[in-house]
């Protein structure tokens, strides 16, 4: 395993992040008891009722969440879970990613995939405008033909689609 | 015995169909190019090329997706020693030695190393399974539901004892996937569960979109933690370096063999090819005469967890298609497929469909030759995509990602719930909770829930069912001492221990 070569900077700590993570489970396993006790839980005349084995596997889950909730808090105070610096760069990924899949639904496939190229390129990479139109524009195109024609696999398309017609 | 073989050369009569060994080039390639780019994973790959297969013959389409997988095993490796990138988790192991020894200026010795060790890996679990699946297939016919659930409870098990993860963490990530399994429409009262009234949840999470996101997308956010860029060493293959390489290799045949053999076993026992690296590459550091040296550039360093990657990543192949239970989340996403396509993976399977599977198994031997002289002849060229620059490369693997997503069930949501998972993948990568658990359960879940409650109806609710006879015990027992393992060799330890202390 290698440490990267840098020195050790500030950001939250993995004590936290397992703590978050635990507590996080913990009311995901909450969520799906509840979701049990909606349907039934228990054993009716025919069997094991819908929410018989879910119920179980809440019940699990709260146990070991709170395993690993005690096992957090006993954590390294001193580790970090990422400097702010890497969050940073994950999130440079991140944001464009989640305004990317936000525009899919009403937009299409197509158009966001030409933006985010763009953005990734221009904004992130600082490549000229010909190269950076050239793939974003290129690499959608390429799955269109790929897809739409040869595969047959429908993409979702969005206004602009249906204005050129395609 | 003997008819396997004959079923065998009518198998090869399938696979050495021109059409079938063009897709094994064309998997191999994809799948290499996969598994070189980090972000997108063997797992991932299959999982986003599956609904492409659609229009495809079962048979052909499965040797697409294998071929795409094996592919996938051998780009891990490329990115693990030349840019100490692991592009899968099992090459993980890899870049220990693999990397210092490109350091050293020995790129073209440890590639040559690791994909001769992955062919021979391979190549012994396909051995073993021509020789013992059907063995395995006849076997499971006397499975009932209780056994079935037993041998799912052995897998699940397994997974809490072997990993090195801390066991509750591995329940929790296993219990999350199964209670994601359980969303939407319940088959036996027909209610649905868990969907708080949303549309949305009606069909449940499918497992592709959590691999695509898990895998895929998370895989892409852990890379920026390390910045915008890979930096690589360059690789030239030189036949007389892999000439070379070869001719030392035999010196290393009793870790090549061990590690098989642990490789085979991890595959079969649902541990799958990372675990089964680690604890080669472990073993060996501890047997070999040069173990001090491992993790400065010892060949026999790459050659241990890559045999034993390959061995357990094929032999995956063989608790799927026997048993239905696969043995690595890349084997889960072909059940899937399988079980799209209408194939009931199981003793069944070998009998109804036997033509498909020995065509596989056979695809399987000729896939194998073919990764390694494709491998070996296009290594520069699959090290010059990694110099495209992250910025270029990045947000295609995104829209792969989510073309991928969206094609499994022609949903938007799903693309949406990619990202979610894709968060997930990353966070609980980060806190050490281990995915492929999750992943296994959530392909898993509705059928080991099925048997579960199928076992319990027949006994009227009484537990007892699971130990009622000599095969469901035994199976139940293994899993139970695979699950406790971690308490049993800190048990053992101790009383070996005594005064002795641990190097």
């Amino acid at each position: 395993m290698h440490e990267a070569p840098h020195v050790a900077g500030s950001g939250p700590t993995q004590r936290y992040a397992e703590i978050g993570v635990a507590i996080a489970t913990l009311l995901f396993g909450l969520i799906v008891v509840y979701g049990s006790v909606l349907v039934g839980f228990g054993w009716s005349s025919d069997g094991p009722q819908a929410g018989f084995f879910p119920f179980y596997v809440g019940v699990i889950i709260i146990g070991c969440s709170i395993i690993n909730l005690v096992q957090g808090l006993r954590e390294n105070p001193e580790k970090l879970f990422s400097e702010w610096g890497q969050l940073g760069q994950v999130l440079k990924v991140l944001i464009p990613t989640t305004i990317y899949v936000a525009l899919v639904p009403p937009l299409g496939i197509y158009v966001p995939s030409v933006i985010l190229i763009t953005v990734f390129m221009k904004w992130l990479g600082k490549y000229s405008w010909p190269l950076t139109l050239a793939v974003a524009f290129g690499v959608p195109a390429f799955f269109y033909a790929a897809l739409e024609r040869w595969f047959m696999i429908p993409l979702p398309k969005g206004p602009v689609e249906a204005l050129l017609g395609l | 015995m003997f008819e396997n073989f004959v079923n065998l050369y009518h198998g090869f009569g399938i696979a050495a169909d021109p059409f079938n060994i063009l897709l094994m080039v064309v998997g191999i390639l994809l799948g290499v190019i996969i598994g070189v780019l980090p972000g997108l994973g063997g797992a991932n790959g299959v999982a986003i090329l599956l609904p492409l297969t659609f229009s495809m013959s079962p048979t052909s389409a499965i040797i697409l997706l294998t071929c795409i997988y094996w592919g996938a095993l051998f780009g891990g490796a490329i990115t693990s020693v030349l840019f100490n990138i692991p592009g899968e988790p099992w090459s993980v192991a890899t870049t220990f030695d693999g990397h210092p020894m490109a350091r050293n200026g020995q790129a073209g010795e440890a590639l040559t190393a690791a994909f001769t060790s992955s062919f021979v890996g391979a190549f012994v679990a396909i051995i073993m399974i021509t020789l013992i699946a059907p063995l395995v297939a006849q076997f499971a016919l006397q499975f009932g539901p209780a056994e079935k659930f037993a041998v799912y409870f052995l897998a699940f098990a397994s997974f809490v004892g072997m990993s090195k993860e801390p066991p509750a963490k591995t329940v929790v990530s296993m219990m999350i996937g199964f209670a994601l399994a359980a969303v939407g429409l319940d088959m036996v009262t027909g209610q649905l569960r868990l969907t708080f009234g949303s549309e949305e949840l009606l069909n449940g999470f499918d497992f592709l979109i959590a691999v695509i996101g898990l895998f895929g997308i998370g895989e892409i956010l852990l890379t920026m933690e390390e910045g915008l860029e890979f930096r690589g060493k360059a690789a030239k293959i030189d036949p007389k370096i892999v000439w070379k390489t070869w001719k030392t290799l035999p010196k290393y045949w009793a870790t090549s063999l061990r590690s098989c053999v642990i490789g085979c076993w991890m595959g079969i026992t649902p541990a799958g090819a990372t675990p089964a690296s680690f604890m080669a590459y472990g073993v060996a550091k501890r047997v070999s005469k040069n173990g001090k040296n491992f993790g400065n550039g010892e060949i026999e360093g790459v050659i241990a967890p890559e045999t034993a990657a390959h061995a357990a990543g094929t032999s995956a192949m063989l608790p799927m298609l026997a048993l239905g239970v696969p043995g690595s989340p890349t084997a889960a996403v072909l059940l899937g497929g399988l079980l799209i396509w209408g194939l009931q993976p199981g003793p069944m399977l070998f009998v109804e469909q036997s033509e498909f599977v020995w065509g596989l198994i056979a695809s399987m031997y000729l896939g194998n030759i073919v990764g390694l002289i494709l491998v070996l002849t296009t290594v520069p060229l699959f090290a010059s995509i990694l110099r495209i620059p992250f910025s270029i490369i990045a947000p295609v693997i995104l829209v792969i990602c989510a073309i991928g997503a969206y094609t499994v069930n022609n949903n938007t949501f799903d693309v949406i719930m990619m990202l979610v998972f894709g968060v997930l993948g990353y966070v609980l990568k980060k806190t050490n909770y281990p995915l492929a658990p999750l992943v296994l359960a959530i392909v898993l879940g509705d059928s080991a829930e099925e048997a579960f409650r199928q076992s319990l109806l027949s006994s009227g609710g009484s537990l007892g069912i699971f130990f009622s006879n000599g095969l469901v015990s035994s199976i139940m027992a293994i899993g139970l001492i695979a699950g406790i393992w971690p308490v049993i060799s800190f048990l053992i330890a101790k009383v070996r221990g005594g005064t002795a202390q641990t190097a």
